[in-house]
Protein backbone atom coordinates (compact mmCIF):
# COMPACT_ATOMS: atom_id res chain seq x y z
CA UNK A 1 0.00 0.00 0.00
CA UNK A 2 3.04 2.60 1.14
CA UNK A 3 4.36 1.97 -2.24
CA UNK A 4 1.29 2.82 -4.34
CA UNK A 5 1.13 5.67 -1.93
CA UNK A 6 4.61 7.23 -2.33
CA UNK A 7 4.39 6.76 -6.74
CA UNK A 8 1.02 8.27 -6.48
CA UNK A 9 2.42 11.23 -3.72
CA UNK A 10 5.24 12.06 -5.94
CA UNK A 11 2.76 12.43 -8.86
CA UNK A 12 2.25 16.04 -9.67
CA UNK A 13 -2.02 16.03 -9.39
CA UNK A 14 -3.18 15.82 -5.61
CA UNK A 15 -6.64 15.85 -4.69
CA UNK A 16 -6.23 18.29 -2.52
CA UNK A 17 -3.20 20.48 -1.97
CA UNK A 18 -2.70 23.20 0.78
CA UNK A 19 -0.18 26.07 0.57
CA UNK A 20 1.89 28.28 3.00
CA UNK A 21 -1.87 28.21 5.14
CA UNK A 22 -2.10 30.16 8.16
CA UNK A 23 -5.33 30.15 10.22
CA UNK A 24 -5.58 32.11 13.87
CA UNK A 25 -8.93 32.59 15.94
CA UNK A 26 -7.74 35.98 18.00
CA UNK A 27 -4.98 36.22 18.26
CA UNK A 28 -4.08 32.77 19.33
CA UNK A 29 -2.33 30.99 15.29
CA UNK A 30 -3.84 27.59 14.92
CA UNK A 31 -1.83 26.75 11.88
CA UNK A 32 0.85 28.95 10.90
CA UNK A 33 1.94 28.08 7.06
CA UNK A 34 1.03 24.26 6.89
CA UNK A 35 1.86 22.82 3.00
CA UNK A 36 -0.16 19.63 2.29
CA UNK A 37 -0.84 17.55 -0.97
CA UNK A 38 -3.35 14.75 -0.52
CA UNK A 39 -2.81 11.96 -3.65
CA UNK A 40 -5.80 10.31 -5.26
CA UNK A 41 -6.83 7.28 -3.52
CA UNK A 42 -5.34 7.39 -0.35
CA UNK A 43 -6.03 7.12 3.24
CA UNK A 44 -4.43 9.86 4.90
CA UNK A 45 -4.41 10.69 8.80
CA UNK A 46 -3.83 13.66 11.10
CA UNK A 47 -2.41 13.33 14.05
CA UNK A 48 -1.72 15.24 17.39
CA UNK A 49 -2.63 16.66 20.78
CA UNK A 50 -6.15 17.31 21.60
CA UNK A 51 -7.28 21.48 20.51
CA UNK A 52 -4.14 21.36 18.10
CA UNK A 53 -6.25 22.51 14.84
CA UNK A 54 -6.51 18.59 13.27
CA UNK A 55 -10.04 19.47 13.02
CA UNK A 56 -9.64 23.08 11.98
CA UNK A 57 -7.90 21.69 8.89
CA UNK A 58 -11.17 19.40 8.20
CA UNK A 59 -13.00 22.69 8.49
CA UNK A 60 -10.97 24.53 6.04
CA UNK A 61 -10.93 21.51 2.85
CA UNK A 62 -14.64 21.33 3.70
CA UNK A 63 -14.97 25.60 2.94
CA UNK A 64 -16.61 25.82 6.45
CA UNK A 65 -13.91 27.79 7.72
CA UNK A 66 -11.61 29.98 5.24
CA UNK A 67 -7.60 30.50 5.78
CA UNK A 68 -6.32 33.76 7.27
CA UNK A 69 -3.61 33.36 4.67
CA UNK A 70 -2.44 30.90 2.17
CA UNK A 71 -4.71 28.30 0.05
CA UNK A 72 -6.57 25.01 0.24
CA UNK A 73 -7.10 23.72 -3.32
CA UNK A 74 -8.95 20.52 -4.29
CA UNK A 75 -9.72 18.91 -8.02
CA UNK A 76 -7.74 22.01 -9.10
CA UNK A 77 -10.25 24.50 -7.39
CA UNK A 78 -9.91 26.91 -4.90
CA UNK A 79 -11.91 26.21 -1.96
CA UNK A 80 -11.10 29.20 0.03
CA UNK A 81 -11.90 31.42 -2.85
CA UNK A 82 -15.55 29.52 -3.52
CA UNK A 83 -18.88 32.05 -3.47
CA UNK A 84 -21.49 30.34 -1.60
CA UNK A 85 -23.69 28.86 -4.27
CA UNK A 86 -19.57 26.81 -5.68
CA UNK A 87 -19.31 26.10 -1.82
CA UNK A 88 -22.92 24.08 -2.22
CA UNK A 89 -22.41 22.62 -5.50
CA UNK A 90 -18.82 21.06 -4.13
CA UNK A 91 -20.28 19.79 -1.08
CA UNK A 92 -21.87 17.47 -2.91
CA UNK A 93 -18.41 15.90 -3.90
CA UNK A 94 -17.63 15.52 -0.02
CA UNK A 95 -18.45 12.59 2.59
CA UNK A 96 -18.19 13.76 6.33
CA UNK A 97 -18.42 11.56 9.10
CA UNK A 98 -18.93 13.60 12.27
CA UNK A 99 -17.37 12.97 15.82
CA UNK A 100 -20.35 11.57 17.50
CA UNK A 101 -22.06 11.19 13.49
CA UNK A 102 -24.78 13.69 14.20
CA UNK A 103 -27.69 11.88 12.95
CA UNK A 104 -31.04 13.78 12.92
CA UNK A 105 -32.76 12.84 15.81
CA UNK A 106 -36.33 13.43 14.44
CA UNK A 107 -35.69 10.76 11.45
CA UNK A 108 -35.66 7.28 11.06
CA UNK A 109 -32.89 5.14 10.53
CA UNK A 110 -33.82 5.32 6.30
CA UNK A 111 -35.07 8.74 6.54
CA UNK A 112 -31.63 9.60 7.91
CA UNK A 113 -29.64 7.50 4.79
CA UNK A 114 -32.30 9.05 2.54
CA UNK A 115 -32.00 12.66 3.12
CA UNK A 116 -28.66 13.75 0.73
CA UNK A 117 -30.80 11.86 -1.63
CA UNK A 118 -33.98 13.46 -1.79
CA UNK A 119 -32.64 16.95 -1.11
CA UNK A 120 -30.29 16.23 -4.20
CA UNK A 121 -31.93 13.93 -6.50
CA UNK A 122 -35.33 13.28 -7.87
CA UNK A 123 -34.73 9.23 -7.47
CA UNK A 124 -37.88 8.02 -7.74
CA UNK A 125 -39.14 6.32 -4.10
CA UNK A 126 -38.66 2.39 -5.47
CA UNK A 127 -35.05 3.27 -6.51
CA UNK A 128 -34.44 5.23 -3.32
CA UNK A 129 -35.68 2.46 -0.93
CA UNK A 130 -33.15 0.26 -2.95
CA UNK A 131 -30.18 2.45 -2.98
CA UNK A 132 -30.34 3.57 1.29
CA UNK A 133 -30.65 -0.71 1.56
CA UNK A 134 -28.04 -1.18 -0.22
CA UNK A 135 -26.05 1.13 1.58
CA UNK A 136 -27.51 0.21 5.28
CA UNK A 137 -26.79 -3.92 4.50
CA UNK A 138 -23.20 -2.61 3.26
CA UNK A 139 -22.60 -1.11 6.41
CA UNK A 140 -24.09 -4.56 8.17
CA UNK A 141 -27.43 -3.21 9.40
CA UNK A 142 -29.91 -4.55 7.41
CA UNK A 143 -33.34 -4.84 9.15
CA UNK A 144 -32.89 -1.70 11.28
CA UNK A 145 -34.23 1.09 8.76
CA UNK A 146 -37.20 1.88 11.03
CA UNK A 147 -35.63 2.07 14.43
CA UNK A 148 -35.46 5.95 15.84
CA UNK A 149 -31.28 7.26 15.97
CA UNK A 150 -31.94 6.84 19.81
CA UNK A 151 -32.45 3.56 19.75
CA UNK A 152 -29.24 2.99 18.65
CA UNK A 153 -25.89 1.80 20.38
CA UNK A 154 -23.25 3.95 19.64
CA UNK A 155 -21.08 1.98 16.71
CA UNK A 156 -24.77 1.16 15.29
CA UNK A 157 -25.08 5.30 15.06
CA UNK A 158 -21.36 5.61 13.78
CA UNK A 159 -22.50 2.81 11.18
CA UNK A 160 -25.49 4.91 10.51
CA UNK A 161 -23.85 8.13 9.78
CA UNK A 162 -21.19 6.47 7.92
CA UNK A 163 -23.82 5.08 5.29
CA UNK A 164 -25.33 8.43 5.41
CA UNK A 165 -22.19 10.04 4.41
CA UNK A 166 -21.08 7.47 1.47
CA UNK A 167 -24.66 7.16 0.33
CA UNK A 168 -24.35 10.15 -2.85
CA UNK A 169 -20.86 7.91 -3.76
CA UNK A 170 -18.46 11.14 -2.69
CA UNK A 171 -14.91 11.50 -4.00
CA UNK A 172 -13.51 12.39 -0.70
CA UNK A 173 -14.22 11.46 2.86
CA UNK A 174 -13.46 13.65 5.81
CA UNK A 175 -13.82 11.59 9.08
CA UNK A 176 -13.33 13.40 12.22
CA UNK A 177 -12.24 11.03 14.90
CA UNK A 178 -14.13 8.27 13.65
CA UNK A 179 -13.52 5.78 16.35
CA UNK A 180 -13.54 7.63 18.98
CA UNK A 181 -15.99 6.52 22.29
CA UNK A 182 -16.79 3.30 20.38
CA UNK A 183 -16.19 -0.63 21.91
CA UNK A 184 -12.73 -2.48 20.10
CA UNK A 185 -15.36 -4.72 17.70
CA UNK A 186 -17.12 -0.97 16.28
CA UNK A 187 -13.64 0.28 16.11
CA UNK A 188 -12.42 -2.71 13.94
CA UNK A 189 -15.81 -2.61 11.68
CA UNK A 190 -15.55 1.71 11.36
CA UNK A 191 -11.70 1.04 10.09
CA UNK A 192 -12.50 -1.80 7.78
CA UNK A 193 -15.33 0.15 6.41
CA UNK A 194 -13.54 3.13 5.87
CA UNK A 195 -10.59 1.08 4.52
CA UNK A 196 -12.41 -1.09 2.23
CA UNK A 197 -15.45 1.85 0.78
CA UNK A 198 -12.17 3.91 0.09
CA UNK A 199 -10.42 1.34 -2.21
CA UNK A 200 -13.80 -0.04 -3.76
CA UNK A 201 -14.89 3.42 -4.95
CA UNK A 202 -11.88 4.86 -5.63
CA UNK A 203 -12.20 7.85 -2.80
CA UNK A 204 -9.50 9.77 -1.02
CA UNK A 205 -10.29 10.11 2.54
CA UNK A 206 -8.62 12.19 5.12
CA UNK A 207 -9.10 10.78 8.92
CA UNK A 208 -8.53 13.16 11.90
CA UNK A 209 -7.75 10.84 14.82
CA UNK A 210 -5.03 10.03 18.17
CA UNK A 211 -5.29 6.71 17.90
CA UNK A 212 -1.68 5.73 17.45
CA UNK A 213 -2.38 2.15 17.18
CA UNK A 214 -5.47 2.60 14.63
CA UNK A 215 -4.12 4.80 12.32
CA UNK A 216 -1.00 2.43 12.13
CA UNK A 217 -3.42 -0.07 10.28
CA UNK A 218 -5.30 1.57 7.80
CA UNK A 219 -3.79 4.84 7.10
CA UNK A 220 -0.88 5.07 4.09
CA UNK A 221 0.31 8.65 4.92
CA UNK A 222 0.05 10.58 8.42
CA UNK A 223 0.83 13.80 9.45
CA UNK A 224 1.60 15.40 12.62
CA UNK A 225 0.32 18.17 13.82
CA UNK A 226 2.12 20.26 17.23
CA UNK A 227 2.33 23.67 17.89
CA UNK A 228 0.82 25.36 14.96
CA UNK A 229 3.33 23.30 12.19
CA UNK A 230 3.86 20.10 11.28
CA UNK A 231 5.77 18.24 13.31
CA UNK A 232 5.90 15.16 11.19
CA UNK A 233 5.02 13.55 8.16
CA UNK A 234 5.14 10.28 6.96
CA UNK A 235 3.72 6.41 6.57
CA UNK A 236 2.48 5.38 10.13
CA UNK A 237 5.48 2.49 10.42
CA UNK A 238 8.01 5.39 9.46
CA UNK A 239 6.87 7.75 12.31
CA UNK A 240 6.79 5.44 15.25
CA UNK A 241 10.33 5.16 15.15
CA UNK A 242 11.30 9.12 14.23
CA UNK A 243 13.75 11.10 15.74
CA UNK A 244 12.15 13.85 15.82
CA UNK A 245 11.31 14.95 19.59
CA UNK A 246 7.54 16.13 19.02
CA UNK A 247 7.01 12.93 16.68
CA UNK A 248 8.65 10.61 19.07
CA UNK A 249 6.75 12.33 21.89
CA UNK A 250 2.65 11.75 20.75
CA UNK A 251 3.80 8.27 18.58
CA UNK A 252 4.69 7.24 22.08
CA UNK A 253 2.66 8.58 24.22
CA UNK A 254 5.31 10.56 26.55
CA UNK A 255 4.65 13.09 29.14
CA UNK A 256 7.93 14.82 29.18
CA UNK A 257 8.79 16.40 25.39
CA UNK A 258 8.25 19.60 23.77
CA UNK A 259 4.75 19.18 23.52
CA UNK A 260 3.81 21.39 26.61
CA UNK A 261 2.02 20.17 29.37
CA UNK A 262 0.95 23.97 30.36
CA UNK A 263 -1.48 25.44 27.69
CA UNK A 264 -0.16 28.97 28.21
CA UNK A 265 3.76 29.45 27.98
CA UNK A 266 5.29 29.45 31.72
CA UNK A 267 5.13 33.35 33.28
CA UNK A 268 2.12 33.99 31.81
CA UNK A 269 0.30 31.33 34.44
CA UNK A 270 -0.09 31.88 37.51
CA UNK A 271 2.48 31.63 39.88
CA UNK A 272 2.27 30.03 43.62
CA UNK A 273 5.62 32.46 44.06
CA UNK A 274 4.31 35.86 43.86
CA UNK B 1 -15.65 55.46 28.65
CA UNK B 2 -16.52 51.73 29.26
CA UNK B 3 -19.86 53.12 30.92
CA UNK B 4 -20.54 54.92 27.96
CA UNK B 5 -20.34 51.69 25.67
CA UNK B 6 -21.92 49.37 27.93
CA UNK B 7 -24.82 52.09 27.81
CA UNK B 8 -24.23 52.31 24.34
CA UNK B 9 -24.33 48.57 23.79
CA UNK B 10 -27.70 48.47 25.67
CA UNK B 11 -29.41 50.71 23.49
CA UNK B 12 -28.25 49.50 20.17
CA UNK B 13 -27.91 45.69 21.37
CA UNK B 14 -31.90 45.18 20.73
CA UNK B 15 -32.14 46.88 17.20
CA UNK B 16 -28.89 44.93 16.31
CA UNK B 17 -31.15 41.75 17.17
CA UNK B 18 -34.00 42.65 15.48
CA UNK B 19 -32.17 43.62 12.50
CA UNK B 20 -30.13 39.94 12.72
CA UNK B 21 -34.12 38.69 13.00
CA UNK B 22 -35.29 40.20 9.87
CA UNK B 23 -32.21 39.39 7.81
CA UNK B 24 -32.75 35.98 9.00
CA UNK B 25 -36.56 36.44 7.75
CA UNK B 26 -35.41 37.71 4.41
CA UNK B 27 -32.92 34.73 4.01
CA UNK B 28 -35.86 32.20 4.81
CA UNK B 29 -38.03 33.41 2.76
CA UNK B 30 -36.08 34.37 -0.54
CA UNK B 31 -35.22 30.19 -0.20
CA UNK B 32 -38.78 29.23 -0.70
CA UNK B 33 -38.59 26.97 -4.12
CA UNK B 34 -41.72 25.18 -5.28
CA UNK B 35 -40.75 21.65 -4.49
CA UNK B 36 -42.35 18.40 -3.14
CA UNK B 37 -39.95 17.52 -0.87
CA UNK B 38 -40.28 21.21 1.24
CA UNK B 39 -44.20 21.24 0.63
CA UNK B 40 -43.74 17.61 2.06
CA UNK B 41 -41.77 19.23 5.65
CA UNK B 42 -44.57 21.96 5.63
CA UNK B 43 -47.56 19.59 5.88
CA UNK B 44 -45.52 17.89 8.51
CA UNK B 45 -44.44 20.58 10.91
CA UNK B 46 -48.14 21.82 10.25
CA UNK B 47 -48.93 18.97 11.92
CA UNK B 48 -46.63 18.92 14.49
CA UNK B 49 -47.33 21.99 15.72
CA UNK B 50 -50.47 22.90 14.74
CA UNK B 51 -52.67 19.65 14.82
CA UNK B 52 -51.46 18.44 17.93
CA UNK B 53 -51.81 21.82 19.63
CA UNK B 54 -55.56 21.81 19.25
CA UNK B 55 -56.53 20.60 22.03
CA UNK B 56 -55.09 22.30 24.63
CA UNK B 57 -56.71 25.86 22.73
CA UNK B 58 -59.74 23.76 22.56
CA UNK B 59 -60.06 23.53 26.20
CA UNK B 60 -58.69 26.83 26.97
CA UNK B 61 -61.29 28.49 24.25
CA UNK B 62 -64.11 26.61 25.59
CA UNK B 63 -63.31 27.69 29.43
CA UNK B 64 -62.91 31.62 27.81
CA UNK B 65 -66.30 31.36 26.39
CA UNK B 66 -67.69 30.22 29.54
CA UNK B 67 -66.11 32.88 32.01
CA UNK B 68 -66.74 35.57 29.53
CA UNK B 69 -70.19 34.96 29.35
CA UNK B 70 -70.46 34.53 32.81
CA UNK B 71 -68.82 37.97 33.57
CA UNK B 72 -71.11 39.64 30.70
CA UNK B 73 -74.20 38.39 32.31
CA UNK B 74 -73.03 39.75 35.65
CA UNK B 75 -72.23 43.05 34.51
CA UNK B 76 -75.32 43.51 31.73
CA UNK B 77 -77.98 42.60 34.14
CA UNK B 78 -77.38 45.51 36.60
CA UNK B 79 -79.20 47.10 33.11
CA UNK B 80 -81.51 44.42 32.29
CA UNK B 81 -79.24 43.77 29.27
CA UNK B 82 -78.24 40.21 29.46
CA UNK B 83 -79.97 39.40 26.37
CA UNK B 84 -76.96 41.31 24.83
CA UNK B 85 -74.48 38.71 26.18
CA UNK B 86 -73.80 37.46 22.65
CA UNK B 87 -73.16 40.26 21.08
CA UNK B 88 -70.45 41.26 23.96
CA UNK B 89 -68.97 38.00 23.59
CA UNK B 90 -68.54 37.49 19.93
CA UNK B 91 -66.83 40.77 19.45
CA UNK B 92 -64.56 40.93 22.05
CA UNK B 93 -63.52 37.38 21.19
CA UNK B 94 -62.81 37.65 17.56
CA UNK B 95 -61.11 41.10 17.65
CA UNK B 96 -59.07 40.96 20.48
CA UNK B 97 -59.44 37.61 22.96
CA UNK B 98 -59.10 34.58 20.30
CA UNK B 99 -56.04 36.07 18.33
CA UNK B 100 -54.40 37.19 21.50
CA UNK B 101 -54.88 34.24 23.54
CA UNK B 102 -54.64 31.71 21.25
CA UNK B 103 -51.07 33.28 20.10
CA UNK B 104 -50.10 33.44 23.73
CA UNK B 105 -51.10 29.36 23.94
CA UNK B 106 -49.33 28.90 20.85
CA UNK B 107 -46.06 30.49 22.39
CA UNK B 108 -46.11 28.38 25.47
CA UNK B 109 -47.06 25.20 23.07
CA UNK B 110 -45.54 25.34 20.08
CA UNK B 111 -43.25 28.07 20.00
CA UNK B 112 -41.16 26.74 23.14
CA UNK B 113 -41.05 23.36 20.98
CA UNK B 114 -39.32 24.89 18.14
CA UNK B 115 -37.03 27.18 20.01
CA UNK B 116 -35.91 23.56 21.99
CA UNK B 117 -35.91 21.51 19.12
CA UNK B 118 -33.55 24.16 16.85
CA UNK B 119 -31.18 24.49 19.49
CA UNK B 120 -30.80 20.86 20.42
CA UNK B 121 -30.03 20.19 16.99
CA UNK B 122 -27.40 22.71 16.90
CA UNK B 123 -26.22 21.86 20.36
CA UNK B 124 -25.86 17.86 18.71
CA UNK B 125 -23.84 19.35 15.42
CA UNK B 126 -27.35 17.96 13.25
CA UNK B 127 -27.14 21.58 11.71
CA UNK B 128 -23.52 21.49 10.82
CA UNK B 129 -23.88 17.97 9.27
CA UNK B 130 -26.64 19.32 6.94
CA UNK B 131 -24.55 22.19 6.28
CA UNK B 132 -21.66 19.33 5.03
CA UNK B 133 -24.56 17.66 3.21
CA UNK B 134 -24.99 20.93 1.01
CA UNK B 135 -28.07 20.90 2.31
CA UNK B 136 -28.82 24.78 3.86
CA UNK B 137 -30.26 24.36 7.36
CA UNK B 138 -32.23 27.47 7.17
CA UNK B 139 -34.12 26.01 4.59
CA UNK B 140 -34.66 22.52 5.87
CA UNK B 141 -35.16 23.07 9.71
CA UNK B 142 -36.24 27.03 9.52
CA UNK B 143 -38.74 27.72 6.69
CA UNK B 144 -41.28 24.52 7.15
CA UNK B 145 -41.13 25.16 11.10
CA UNK B 146 -42.25 29.24 10.35
CA UNK B 147 -44.40 28.71 7.22
CA UNK B 148 -46.47 25.80 9.79
CA UNK B 149 -47.04 28.41 12.50
CA UNK B 150 -48.14 30.86 10.23
CA UNK B 151 -50.50 28.48 8.71
CA UNK B 152 -51.13 27.55 11.80
CA UNK B 153 -51.91 30.10 13.91
CA UNK B 154 -55.19 31.50 12.00
CA UNK B 155 -56.40 27.69 12.23
CA UNK B 156 -56.16 27.63 15.93
CA UNK B 157 -57.77 31.16 16.47
CA UNK B 158 -60.66 29.82 14.43
CA UNK B 159 -61.29 26.87 16.77
CA UNK B 160 -60.54 28.70 19.65
CA UNK B 161 -63.20 31.33 18.65
CA UNK B 162 -65.73 28.57 17.72
CA UNK B 163 -65.22 26.22 21.05
CA UNK B 164 -65.35 29.44 22.65
CA UNK B 165 -68.82 30.83 21.10
CA UNK B 166 -70.08 26.84 22.26
CA UNK B 167 -68.63 27.87 25.65
CA UNK B 168 -71.22 30.61 25.93
CA UNK B 169 -73.76 28.81 24.51
CA UNK B 170 -73.46 26.54 26.92
CA UNK B 171 -72.72 28.40 29.80
CA UNK B 172 -76.13 31.75 28.72
CA UNK B 173 -78.42 28.79 27.05
CA UNK B 174 -77.52 25.52 29.23
CA UNK B 175 -76.66 26.93 32.62
CA UNK B 176 -78.56 30.58 32.39
CA UNK B 177 -81.35 29.70 30.47
CA UNK B 178 -81.34 32.82 28.35
CA UNK B 179 -83.46 32.49 24.66
CA UNK B 180 -81.27 30.60 22.56
CA UNK B 181 -82.81 32.34 19.41
CA UNK B 182 -82.16 35.84 21.05
CA UNK B 183 -78.70 34.38 21.48
CA UNK B 184 -77.62 33.47 17.95
CA UNK B 185 -79.45 36.85 16.37
CA UNK B 186 -78.00 39.31 18.35
CA UNK B 187 -74.65 37.42 17.09
CA UNK B 188 -75.83 37.39 13.86
CA UNK B 189 -76.77 40.87 13.24
CA UNK B 190 -74.12 42.73 15.46
CA UNK B 191 -70.84 40.79 14.85
CA UNK B 192 -69.75 41.83 11.33
CA UNK B 193 -67.90 39.88 9.36
CA UNK B 194 -65.51 42.49 7.74
CA UNK B 195 -64.64 44.57 10.75
CA UNK B 196 -64.69 42.07 13.37
CA UNK B 197 -64.12 38.53 12.44
CA UNK B 198 -61.09 39.27 9.09
CA UNK B 199 -59.73 41.77 11.64
CA UNK B 200 -58.99 38.87 14.13
CA UNK B 201 -57.92 36.78 10.83
CA UNK B 202 -55.33 39.39 9.98
CA UNK B 203 -53.78 39.81 13.21
CA UNK B 204 -53.76 36.02 14.00
CA UNK B 205 -51.64 35.53 10.92
CA UNK B 206 -49.30 38.80 11.83
CA UNK B 207 -48.79 37.05 15.59
CA UNK B 208 -48.08 33.33 14.13
CA UNK B 209 -45.51 35.32 11.72
CA UNK B 210 -44.16 37.36 14.93
CA UNK B 211 -44.33 33.62 17.33
CA UNK B 212 -43.04 31.46 14.64
CA UNK B 213 -40.39 33.83 13.38
CA UNK B 214 -38.75 34.20 17.00
CA UNK B 215 -39.01 30.59 17.73
CA UNK B 216 -37.09 29.51 15.11
CA UNK B 217 -34.38 32.50 15.03
CA UNK B 218 -33.79 32.21 18.62
CA UNK B 219 -33.33 28.36 18.04
CA UNK B 220 -31.21 29.17 15.46
CA UNK B 221 -28.87 31.87 17.36
CA UNK B 222 -28.69 29.74 20.56
CA UNK B 223 -25.37 28.85 22.52
CA UNK B 224 -25.25 25.22 21.52
CA UNK B 225 -24.98 24.23 25.47
CA UNK B 226 -27.91 23.12 28.14
CA UNK B 227 -27.78 26.40 29.78
CA UNK B 228 -28.52 28.15 26.27
CA UNK B 229 -30.89 26.06 24.60
CA UNK B 230 -32.86 26.66 28.19
CA UNK B 231 -32.09 30.40 27.81
CA UNK B 232 -33.44 30.47 24.30
CA UNK B 233 -36.54 29.11 25.28
CA UNK B 234 -37.58 31.21 27.84
CA UNK B 235 -36.60 33.88 25.77
CA UNK B 236 -39.31 32.93 22.85
CA UNK B 237 -41.69 32.84 25.33
CA UNK B 238 -41.19 36.12 26.62
CA UNK B 239 -40.24 38.05 23.89
CA UNK B 240 -43.61 36.53 22.09
CA UNK B 241 -45.67 37.58 24.42
CA UNK B 242 -44.50 40.71 24.65
CA UNK B 243 -44.51 41.87 20.70
CA UNK B 244 -47.59 39.91 20.64
CA UNK B 245 -49.56 42.47 23.29
CA UNK B 246 -47.23 45.51 21.60
CA UNK B 247 -48.15 44.37 17.87
CA UNK B 248 -51.94 43.98 19.18
CA UNK B 249 -52.36 47.37 19.87
CA UNK B 250 -50.68 48.34 17.21
CA UNK B 251 -53.01 46.66 14.85
CA UNK B 252 -56.20 47.56 16.45
CA UNK B 253 -55.56 51.16 16.45
CA UNK B 254 -55.38 50.93 12.53
CA UNK B 255 -57.47 48.89 12.06
CA UNK B 256 -60.57 50.51 14.02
Amino acid sequence: MNTIHQTAHASSDPIIRIRDLVFRRGSRTILDGINIDIPRGSVVAFMGPSGVGKTTILRLISGQLRPDAGTVEVNGQRVSAMSDRALHHFRRSIGVLLQDGALFTDLTVFENIATPVREHTDLPEPLLRRLVMSKLNAVGLGGIEERMPHELSGGMARRVAFARAVVLDPDIMLYDEPMTGLDPIAVSTIRTLMRETNDTLGQTSIVVSHNVTQVRQFADYCYIIASAKIAGEGPPEQLVGSSEPSVDQFMNGRVEGPIPFHYAPPGAAWSLLD
Amino acid sequence: MPAETTTLARLTGPATEAGRCLLFLFRMLSGIRPRAEHLRLVLQQTYLIGARSLVIIMICGFFVGMVLSLQAINALEQFGASDQVSLLVGKSLFRELGPVLTALLFAGRAGTSITAEIGLMKATNQLEAMELMAIDPVQRVALPRFLAGVISVPLLTAMFSALAILGSVVFSIGVMGLDAGIFWSKLQTGVYFGKDFLGGVWKSLLFGGIVSLIAVYLGYAAKPTGAGVGTATTNTVVLSSVLILIFDFIMTSFLT
